[in-house]
């Protein structure tokens, strides 16, 4: 009926998302960027349990770990923290 | 050293568009660490539809099923029903919605699917306004705000009616469980949501889940808001099963809810009339849920 | 098994044969008996489905949608105001290509309240990318379920159905239809198997946002199979001939076309009337045909074109308005020969909208007409047959 260019044959049916988001940097966002005292730490995983980005990891006996590909800078952690072990730096 | 409080398992990805802060998130993250992978979740317009990302990008570890705006009730009765068709009753099937597209638009079908007694998870994570177009106030919205639609302008034009209580409409259901819960106690959300996985019929979460963009509110303070609200007793932590009340956290002692509004930029204009009208109604609506906790008791 | 039922009831065989899974519905005049009669099914376990009684025909769509994305073949039916409240999830439906299968039984839209024949309601739907199919028999309304799942569920199709019925005229008027057996049609249909279904273990995002670099792909992608489907219609049809013993004529079912100086071109029930009209005339030495659109969607412009080489003139009967230019069938015919020369005249009637009887009377005089008008132009292109104003009182 009319001519038409080939449509993208590698497309789903419809919009099928397989692609983890993980792959998405949203670090860039960030203007405050959360440190951390060790020496105040006392591993309570309150920053782990509140962290909207998932951008915290760590296990019972260890430090929490920042993931700056992904953490917004929202800081929360720092605000949650019950030893103030973490402080929000201004991003540079 | 200290062992997790909640179920270490990540179902929520990083990479996610929700802004800093976001209760929505946290909602999510908490409510899938209690269903876990064996969990299909239908989600209508919302933040959470944007969340994600555009196409190709996903950012749960389960299937997610976008539906329409008005349809999630509908969406996961159908869900259901093909699940038991194909001998799968043990899949949990969660709708996730807004308050707008909960207590609004979405009501019709989420009675629909509750009256039918359709075995289903539905959690309305309430940030109390239209988040997602730009802060629009909802049934959801409590007295008072501002919102875009509430401006308040030279007239006073903020919102002049109280929050529409889905809690209570639910219960006029007679839904076998109910229940409130906040991004503060995550470990009270997971239990209840495993509470829910046992009892069969559906099953209604009202979450408390601040928007520090809409709200006009440091994203810092996302927890420590939803513990005032929670203190303030402006948003109360309980569950109905089967019609009995039980309130969960009580505070030893109430903290005055100026407190809790006057963090939030949206009841900054609240004069002092304001505040202790608003300070009544809580106190009211407290002493109405300790009555049915009591009154129950004796059932 | 052969039982003398009506249009409703053969829609509810056409579901129970065809094995539907899920079927959500809610009961509106004049489909009632369709769900009372499904119910009956699942309440007496003759048919294995999950009934959901929902609260509208939107929900009734929705929760459609989604048992049909998690691999289940469902079923719903309504009419009227019940199809045009579930528009948006109608296109909704042909977006996530959920091949979900529709009864709709043709009733008039109002105000004016009626629940009488009228194709306004699937006609207002002709845009949703739904696939449409008008019949003309009890067993035709039977028989197309099931080569509409057979369709619409093949992997390059999967797309949505709406099988319909003018009100009355077949919902409640009972003929006899041969049911076949549930074994036979398991040999004609096999189970439905979408290429991916919403299950755990398979953690994707089913619908997502799509940015102006794409979205466009993933529509024309609808449109695609909806060119496909024209094929597939016409082979499944020959198909279901060879396993059943009958056929529909594809898209458009040609009535003594070949040569007539006069068509009327025409959709569900009116067909069928007009068909007598040509045996009576044609005894009386005149030439006139019937064509008979079966299917709406996809638009059967080949066909359409080929009439326009068998036939003289045409006048194309549309039982709905659109308030556009003509009737819906007839703008969507003129547009389909714009581009061939020697196209004949064509006029568009507007007849028997809200449940007025086409008569034998009323069709012989238009195609007099249309007799009248062949081999010059058409001159009124549009004509409303018989407004009558109080004196028809």
């Amino acid at each position: 009926m009319t001519t038409r260019k080939a449509a993208h044959k590698d497309l789903p049916r419809m919009p099928i998302t397989t692609i983890p988001s993980t792959k998405v940097v949203t670090g860039f966002w960030r203007t405050f960027r959360p440190t951390l005292d060790e020496s105040k730490c006392i591993k309570c995983r309150i920053c782990w349990k509140f962290c909207p980005d998932v951008s915290i990891s760590m296990t019972d006996d260890s430090f929490p770990a920042f993931d700056y590909e992904h953490c917004k800078g929202c800081g929360i952690c720092a605000n949650e923290c019950p030893r103030k072990a973490i402080i929000m730096v201004m991003e540079e | 050293m200290a062992k997790a409080t909640i179920p270490e398992e990540e179902l929520m990805l990083s990479g996610h568009v929700g802004c800093l802060g976001c209760g929505a998130t946290l909602t999510m993250r908490y409510v899938l660490k209690a269903l876990g992978k064996n969990t299909v979740i239908s989600v209508p317009a919302c933040c959470w539809a944007v969340m994600p990302g555009p196409y190709p990008l996903r950012c749960l570890e389960i299937p997610m099923l976008y539906n329409a705006f008005e349809t999630t009730g509908a969406s996961i009765s159908g869900l259901r029903a093909a699940y038991d068709m194909k001998g799968r009753p043990d899949i949990n099937v969660l709708g996730f919605a807004g308050d707008g597209g909960t207590a609004d638009i979405g009501i019709q079908s989420l009675s629909g699917a509750v009256e039918r007694g359709d075995n289903v998870f539905y959690v309305m994570y309430d940030n109390e306004a239209y988040m997602n177009t730009g802060v629009q106030r909802s049934s959801s919205t409590p007295y008072g705000a501002w919102t875009t639609t509430t401006p308040g302008g030279t007239t006073g034009d903020w919102k002049r009616q109280p929050k529409k209580n889905m809690m209570e409409i639910m219960v006029a259901h007679r839904i076998p469980y109910a229940a409130t819960a906040s991004v503060a106690y995550p470990e009270d959300m997971v239990k209840k949501l495993r509470k829910g996985i046992d009892v069969r019929g559906p099953k209604f979460y009202h979450i408390y889940a601040p928007c520090p963009t809409g709200w006009r509110l440091s994203p810092d303070k996302t927890i420590e808001i939803s513990k005032l609200a929670t203190d303030s007793c402006i948003f109360p932590i309980y569950e109905v099963e089967n019609g009995i009340y039980t309130i969960n956290r009580k505070p030893a002692k109430k903290v005055p809810v100026r407190d809790y509004l006057r963090l939030q930029g949206r009841f900054r204009h609240l004069g002092e009339e304001e505040l202790n009208r608003i300070q009544e109604a809580v106190d009211w609506d407290w002493k109405l849920l300790l009555r049915k906790e009591e009154f129950m008791k004796d059932m | 098994m052969r039982k003398v039922i009506t249009g409703n009831s053969a829609s509810a065989y056409g579901a129970k044969v065809s094995r539907a899974e899920v079927i959500a519905a809610y009961p509106i005049t004049p489909q009632t008996s369709i769900v009372e009669k499904i119910a009956d099914f699942v309440a007496n376990k003759e048919m294995d489905a999950k009934f959901i009684k929902v609260e509208s025909e939107h929900s009734a769509m929705a929760a459609c949608i989604s048992a049909s994305m998690a691999g289940a073949r469902t079923y719903t039916a309504t009419s009227s105001h019940g199809l045009l409240l579930m528009h948006e999830m109608l296109i909704w439906a042909s977006g996530s290509r959920a091949p979900v299968v529709m009864s709709n039984v043709n009733r008039a839209n109002g105000p004016p309240w009626s629940v009488w024949a009228d194709q306004h309601d699937t006609m207002a739907q002709r845009d949703t990318g739904w696939m449409q199919f008008y019949c003309e028999s009890n067993q035709e309304v039977l028989d197309t379920i099931i080569q509409a799942y057979r369709v619409g569920e093949q992997r390059d199709i999967m797309t949505p159905s709406i099988i319909i019925e003018d009100a009355f005229v077949l919902s409640h008027t009972a003929e006899p239809v041969d049911i076949p057996d549930i074994g036979v049609v398991d040999k004609f249909l096999p189970p439905f198997d979408p290429p991916s279904k919403v299950i755990p273990g398979e953690p994707y995002g089913y619908g997502s946002l799509v940015m102006p670099d794409l979205y466009m792909d993933f529509r024309y992608k609808i449109a695609e199979s909806m060119d496909l489907a024209r094929d597939r219609l016409r082979q499944v049809d020959r198909d279901f001939q060879k396993h059943f013993g009958r056929s529909y004529g594809g898209l458009v079912e040609f009535y003594e076309c070949e040569g007539a100086d006069a068509v009327i071109l025409t959709a569900g029930t009116a067909a069928s009337t007009a068909k007598d009209v040509v045996d009576k005339m044609r005894r009386e030495g005149k030439k006139v045909g019937v064509a008979r659109m079966r299917v709406f969607r996809p638009f059967p412009y080949e066909e359409v074109r080929k009439l326009a080489k068998m036939a003289g003139a045409i006048g194309v009967l549309d039982r709905s308005y659109c308030f556009g230019y003509a009737g819906p069938i007839a703008c969507e015919v003129m547009g389909a020969l714009y581009n061939i020369s020697d196209r004949p005249p064509i006029r568009s009637y507007i007849a028997g909208l809200g449940g007025r009887d086409i008569t034998p009377e009323v069709l012989e005089r238009l195609f007099d007409e249309i007799l009248a008008f062949k081999g010059k132009g058409s001159g009124e292109e549009v004509k409303w047959v018989d407004l009558k104003g109080l004196e028809g009182l």
